[in-house]
């Protein structure tokens, strides 16, 4: 417990510095919100309008003092109003994370349960035929781009099957569970494949490694039959590696998969921050930024977390 | 009456078709009842090979039977040919009938499952038993090997266990279900000496209780003359000897084992001890290396704001002095700071507080400003595999900012020829060379900067026994010319004896004993140095008996500002003193 204290001790700090850097970044690039916004008629709007537009948006002022209004506005957890959408930013990045959540987490629950199984049953059969297809199988898998997977997935289901996946409005799981998971399927598998194939290869070596380990050889002594070898003995040993792999990915795709999201129109975390950085919609961008941070943290806290769960030779209290 | 095991012309090899390499080549022998084989050789001779092949756990290795034939006698009297069993048949007999304790205890039991669960899973296994049941059989278990409060115990991880302990949790679990046959493959090897003399002893006493017939494999034919019946020397994956445990110690028929019983070091209390030593000319020279009152604590820190809450107490107070020409062997068992006090004079781990002084020799060509060098245990480990051999030595000239010239290459070829290498050896890599060579290299290294003192840190501890006498030649052949200075840590004391002038006994991170090698291994003053060498296995001392004792060493953390009292010393001869227990 301590241990997580600490850890949560550490996060203000973190996010200071993301916020510092995405701040000025976001405003290095040539243009502004307004002329974004409106396109060609932003050439229309008299300098007087121009300037209410921007006092209303807060980027008439000097950047240090725009950042410090941004900072002190974080802890009422204002994040500012998004310039394109017309909302409070919190409001439209928590209005898009339900979607990017369950597609983070149905992709790592389809990548897990196949690539574990396939990285054990490969390491089983070291160097003869069937760990060769999987090894290749894998390789393709993780070579093969993720729009590819998609477009091909949506071919077969359009021509194979006369059905095109459903898509238009998003429909939270909450809402009707059924029609959400025919939405959702598709992308959690085309994100899945590639993370997958990653699985595969890391709980593979992973296994290997742990089969010639001493304490393997001595459940052989003792009679355990191969099963329980593998996966009472020498599974969990294996894991940790795994767990590394899964929580960048996992991280990864908290902050959005903006191809498979735009392959099938979803509005997911991904394509909002490509659009607003399109907007120069400032607030949102910095803000989905630093949201994106804090989720990547808690998911490093969680990895760690679950080292120590998996093994108990790694303490974490006084470290 | 039947034997347990019958190997007849056993052949197993390793690889794959072209590349398949038979490593024992026609072993053949019986295992009466309640016998017990030991089977001595070095690494390599097939000695785990030939025994793993009676249960086919080789089988995992990537060995595979060839030919021949084993036979087991089962518990209910039938007989299995274990070469042609089933997969079925095999888990069956392993742990039931024939149990094993393997050489590394800290990595042969699975570091996520706690003791308890791996121990009942040899009941539930064979027994049937569940829950509850399993559960006290597994307490009964390590009651049986004597391990204090095994209740809890049970719950235990292997990380929160000594080597010591967890050998007999190994052992717990591979008697659980009462086999009729235990083979013990150097299951004192990683351990303590003192370690070593009690699971040896606690093995003597469940071999009495139970009347389990045992393989017994060593390196050590001292350590097998406690416990065997009969002996079976291995060489090359041939048995060249085998027979009665006095007759093969007492009338060796083969080369082989008349050098295993003699050119390799053994124990001999003392009398083995060297007599070229540097104290006996006076006037004293002046000494290459002073250590004074050497301190080396790691602070502890807990709470929340990190503040210190104690010490370990890693060294505390030590003091030595070593002669030019001189061996100061620094003996103790794992913990007790001698490691760290070598890595103290290197200068790798910095003291608390203590003084240090090394006197240069005459300067001459070559010498460096850094007169203290090292070898390591592992020699696997301690030299960089990318590096070939010339860039090896090379490195501590380059280390001390010399160039590299022909006086430096000069020096590099004589070093090799003189440690004993091929003369081609320079543009070779570790990988292509044995062990006993790549400590030589090692030794080679240590030596390219003409040091005045070699740390040795358990240099011959991994190396096979007979490379361990040839190397130790080498060591002292090495000191006779060049007048090093020796500082040998090691807890070997049969390799002690070989090597030092004097001895240095350290406990719980403080010298206890000190003095004349001969002096301190013959008629040692302190409990605990007395203890040690009561515990070193020797072939005279065969018939001894060693008592069980599972105390533990007291722990070295100590309170903020803890200071311990000035040692008092006893003189115990003109060169030997002890500290005085308060």
């Amino acid at each position: 417990m301590n241990y997580v204290i600490r850890r949560l001790k550490a996060f203000p700090l973190v996010l200071i510095g993301v916020s510092v850097v995405v701040f000025v970044a976001i405003r290095l690039v040539p243009g502004d919100s307004i002329t974004a916004m409106l396109g060609t008629e932003a050439g229309l709007l008299t300098p007087q309008q121009r300037d209410s537009l921007a006092i209303y948006f807060g980027i008439d002022q000097p950047w240090p003092i725009q950042y410090w209004r941004w900072f002190t506005g974080l802890f009422s957890g204002d994040l500012g109003i998004s310039v394109t959408y017309g909302k409070p930013v919190l409001t439209v990045i928590l209005e898009r994370f339900p979607l990017t959540l369950e597609l983070a987490l149905l992709s790592m629950l389809i990548a897990l349960s196949i690539g574990v199984p396939a990285g054990v049953f490969a390491a089983t059969r070291n160097e003869r035929p069937a760990d060769l297809g999987v090894r290749i199988a894998a390789m393709i898998g993780q070579s093969t781009p993720s729009f590819v997977v998609g477009l091909i997935l949506i071919y077969i289901l359009s021509a194979g099957f006369g059905v095109l996946p459903t898509m238009g409005i998003f429909t939270p799981f909450w809402q009707d569970p059924l029609e959400n998971l025919s939405q959702m399927i598709l992308p959690a598998v085309t994100l899945g494949c590639a993370f997958a194939a990653s699985v595969t290869r890391v709980s593979r070596s992973a296994m290997l490694d742990v089969l010639s380990d001493d304490y393997v050889r001595t459940a052989r002594s003792k009679g355990a039959s191969e099963r329980s070898v593998i996966w009472r003995h020498a599974l969990p040993n294996a894991l940790v590696p795994v767990v590394t792999l899964s929580g960048i990915e996992f991280g990864y795709l908290l902050g959005g998969a903006v191809i498979v999201e735009q392959i099938y129109a979803l509005p997911g975390l991904g394509r909002m921050v490509l659009e607003a950085i399109l907007q120069r919609d400032y607030a949102l961008v910095q803000g989905a930024v630093l949201f994106i941070a804090l989720n990547f943290m808690i998911v490093n806290l969680l990895v760690d977390l679950a080292y120590a769960a998996l093994d108990p030779r790694i303490r974490l209290e006084g470290r | 009456m039947k034997p347990i095991l019958s190997i007849r012309d056993l052949h197993v090899s390793f690889g794959q078709a072209a590349a398949e390499k038979e490593v024992v080549h026609g072993v053949s022998f019986d295992l009466g009842v309640g016998e017990v084989l030991a089977i001595v050789g070095e690494s390599g001779s097939g000695k785990s090979v030939t025994a793993l092949s009676s249960n086919r756990l080789i089988d995992y290795a990537g060995g595979r039977i060839t030919s021949g034939k084993i036979e087991l006698l089962r518990a209910d009297g039938s007989v299995l040919d274990v070469t042609s069993a089933g997969k079925q048949e095999l888990t069956g007999i392993r742990g039931a009938e024939i149990g094993v304790i393997f050489q590394e205890p800290m990595t042969s039991l699975n570091p996520v499952l706690t003791i308890g669960a791996q121990i009942e899973e040899s009941f539930r296994l064979h027994r049937g038993l569940t829950g509850k049941q399993a559960q006290a059989a597994a307490r009964d278990a390590l009651e049986r090997v004597r391990i204090p409060d095994a209740e809890r115990r049970l719950k235990a991880t292997p990380n929160q266990l000594s080597g010591g302990m967890l050998q007999r949790v190994m052992i717990a679990m591979a008697l659980a279900c009462n086999p009729r046959l235990l083979i013990a493959d150097e299951p004192t090897t990683a351990l303590d000496v003192t370690v070593q003399a009690q699971i040896m002893a606690l093995l003597a006493e469940l071999k009495r209780e139970t009347g389990m017939s045992m393989i017994f494999i060593s390196h050590d034919i001292g350590l097998v003359a406690g416990i065997a019946d009969r002996v079976m020397v291995m060489q090359d994956g041939r048995v060249v000897e085998q027979g009665e445990l006095s007759q093969i110690l007492d009338k060796p028929q083969h080369p082989y084992t008349q050098h295993l019983l003699h050119a390799v070091p053994h124990f001999s209390s003392g009398t083995a001890a060297r007599t070229d030593g540097a104290r006996t000319t006076a006037p004293l020279p002046k000494p290459t290396l002073e250590v004074d009152d050497l301190v080396v604590r790691y602070p502890l820190k807990g709470g929340w704001f990190s503040k210190p809450v104690g010490a370990v107490h890693a060294v505390d107070g030590v003091a030595f002095d070593l002669m030019p020409g001189e061996t100061l062997a620094i003996v103790g068992e794992s913990g007790s700071g001698k490691s760290t006090t070598a890595r103290a004079v290197l200068g790798l781990v910095s003291p608390t507080r203590g003084a240090f002084s090394v006197e240069a020799q005459a300067a001459r060509p070559g010498q460096s400003r850094l007169p203290v060098q090292m070898v390591f245990q592992n020699p696997y480990a301690s030299l960089n595999p990318r590096l070939n051999v010339e860039q090896l030595l090379a490195e501590p000239v380059i280390a001390t900012g010399q160039p590299i010239d022909a006086a430096v290459r000069a020096r590099m070829a004589a070093l090799l020829k003189r440690v004993g290498l091929p003369e081609d050896s320079l543009a070779r890599y570790p990988h292509q060379f044995s062990g006993g060579q790549r400590q030589r290299l090692c030794i080679a290294r240590a030596l390219m900067l003409n040091p005045s003192v070699v740390v040795l840190d358990e240099a011959v501890s991994a190396l096979d026994v007979s490379v361990q006498a040839r190397v130790l030649e080498l060591l002292v052949d090495l000191q006779h010319e060049y007048g090093l200075a020796y500082l040998f840590i090691s807890h070997d004391m049969a390799v002690v004896e070989r090597i030092a002038h004097r001895v240095a006994v350290m406990y719980a991170g403080q010298i206890v004993e000190i003095g004349d090698a001969k002096s301190v291994l013959s008629d040692p003053q302190h409990p605990y140095t007395r203890k040690l060498i009561a515990a070193v296995p020797t072939i005279d001392r065969r018939n001894q008996h060693f008592e069980l004792d599972t105390r533990q060493v007291p722990s070295l953390v100590r309170s903020v500002g803890f200071e311990p009292p000035a040692a008092k010393w006893l003189q115990h001869g003109a060169d030997h003193k002890v500290r005085a227990e308060a």
